[in-house]
């Protein structure tokens, strides 16, 4: 392309004087007549361009140069009235008449809460996906992942009956998501189940007039009837699902099986 | 025992680190004392200096001219069936299993531990068994012994 158009602006130069050259040119950019083939290397040489250019045609020669008129920047104007020194020297251009004290007040972004964070997942976990726990009680459990909260927390479960984890929120930064993966299609999660569903219900303190503040002992935490309930409706489909597997034995002792590291095993050469 | 594997030209080595890792390539010449000329045409590794600390010399060695051209070497490889020779070694199957044991995901390491565990089971059992029968054996021509006596 560059090629044909370079010969075509060299027969026309022959023909025309530069200047009548360029009042005919159309407006728009102008590739360059030599141009870079890479690493530094020139489509033509010095000379190739030498003759290109006709610089021979200039060589000794010399525009005029033109002289513009220097504007003045200051003027002098006659004062009127005695002592007042008969003249003096003003600026064309007037000076501010202030300047702020204060540096401009920047517009800035406004932060984000929480909730309108964007979320990430990892590609690697999707909805099925057997995860290692981490961190928290349940750790070095293989879990099923079911999906991602509005909060970005997964929801994860055991299921309960084969490992004793129930459902329950991580964050995926202690999670380990394995290349295994159950076919949970078609699993409806009840709607309910979001991150208030898990959020930690807390007791107000007792007054100080009502007894010992001391003297209340911790309550254990009991799962509900509803929790129980949410869990069995999930863990009867992800059990479902699993029993649907070709492997579905080794699945199951696979998931009742704690993760463990064992000699020479270094979990970031590993593949899981 | 005197040392077996040289370096030298004609000498088949494995790549052990670097851009080659796990390839063969065939020694031509030697440059120093650390480097030598190396080429691989039946394993694409350009004709190329290779330092000697990241070369494992193996046992066989081929035959061609010195410093013969890379056809040459081809041609002298192919007629060794070098390739053949070195999947058959014990070094070249170790490599290969080290290979797919680095593959394998977390339920097929888990997979394998049980597949052992079976294994293991049977093969104990099987150990007692003859063991019990190799006692059961000794005290029986024991008792026989002391009864002739």
């Amino acid at each position: 392309m560059a090629d044909t158009e370079v010969k075509e602006t060299s027969v026309q130069e022959n023909k025309n004087t530069p200047a009548e050259m360029k009042k005919g040119r159309k407006g728009g950019r102008i590739r360059p007549r030599n141009y870079d083939l890479g690493n530094g290397v020139y489509r033509f040489s010095r000379t190739r361009m030498f003759h290109k250019k006709a610089v021979y045609k200039f060589i000794g020669k010399k525009t005029p140069k033109t002289v513009k008129p220097k504007k003045p920047i200051t003027i002098e104007k006659k004062i009127s009235g005695d002592k007042n020194g008969e003249k003096r020297i003003v600026l064309l251009k007037k000076r501010r008449a202030n300047y702020p004290t204060e540096d401009p007040v920047t517009v800035h972004h406004s932060k984000k809460c929480f909730r309108d964070h964007r979320r990430y997942l990892r590609p690697s976990l999707k909805p099925g996906t057997i995860c290692i726990l981490l961190a928290g009680i349940h750790k070095g459990k293989r879990v099923v992942f079911l999906k991602q909260l509005k909060s970005g927390l997964l929801l994860v479960t055991g299921p309960f009956l084969i490992n004793a984890c129930p459902l329950r929120r991580v964050s995926q930064n202690y999670v380990i998501a394995t290349s295994t993966r159950i076919n949970v299609s078609g699993l409806k999660i009840p709607a309910h189940i979001n991150d208030d569903y898990f959020k930690r219900k807390r007791e107000k303190r007792a007054k100080k007039e009502e007894g010992d503040i001391f003297s209340k002992k911790k309550d254990e935490y009991k799962p509900n009837d509803q929790r129980k309930a949410d869990q069995n409706v999930v863990d009867k489909f992800v059990i479902a699902a699993i029993k649907r597997n070709k492997e579905k034995k080794m699945l199951f002792t696979y998931l009742s099986a704690m993760f463990g590291l064992r000699s020479s095993q270094y979990p970031h050469r590993l593949k899981f | 025992m005197p040392f077996q594997r040289f370096v030298e030209s004609g000498r088949i080595a494995y790549v052990s680190d670097g851009q080659y890792k796990g390839k063969l390539v065939a020694i031509v010449d030697i440059i120093d004392q650390n480097r030598v000329l190396v080429d691989g045409p039946a394993s694409n590794v350009p004709r190329c200096e290779m330092r000697l600390n990241e070369l494992h010399l193996t046992k066989f060695r081929i035959r061609f001219s010195y410093t013969g051209s890379t056809r040459v070497v081809r041609k002298a490889w192919e007629a060794a069936n070098i390739n053949d020779l070195w999947k058959e070694t014990m070094w070249a199957r170790k490599v290969e299993a080290k290979k797919k044991r680095l593959e394998l995901s977390d339920f097929d390491r888990f997979k394998l531990r049980k597949a052992k565990q079976i294994r293991n089971k049977l093969r104990t059992d099987v150990f007692y068994r003859l063991k019990k029968k190799v006692k059961k054996a000794k005290t029986t021509s024991a008792s026989k012994k002391a009864e002739k006596k």
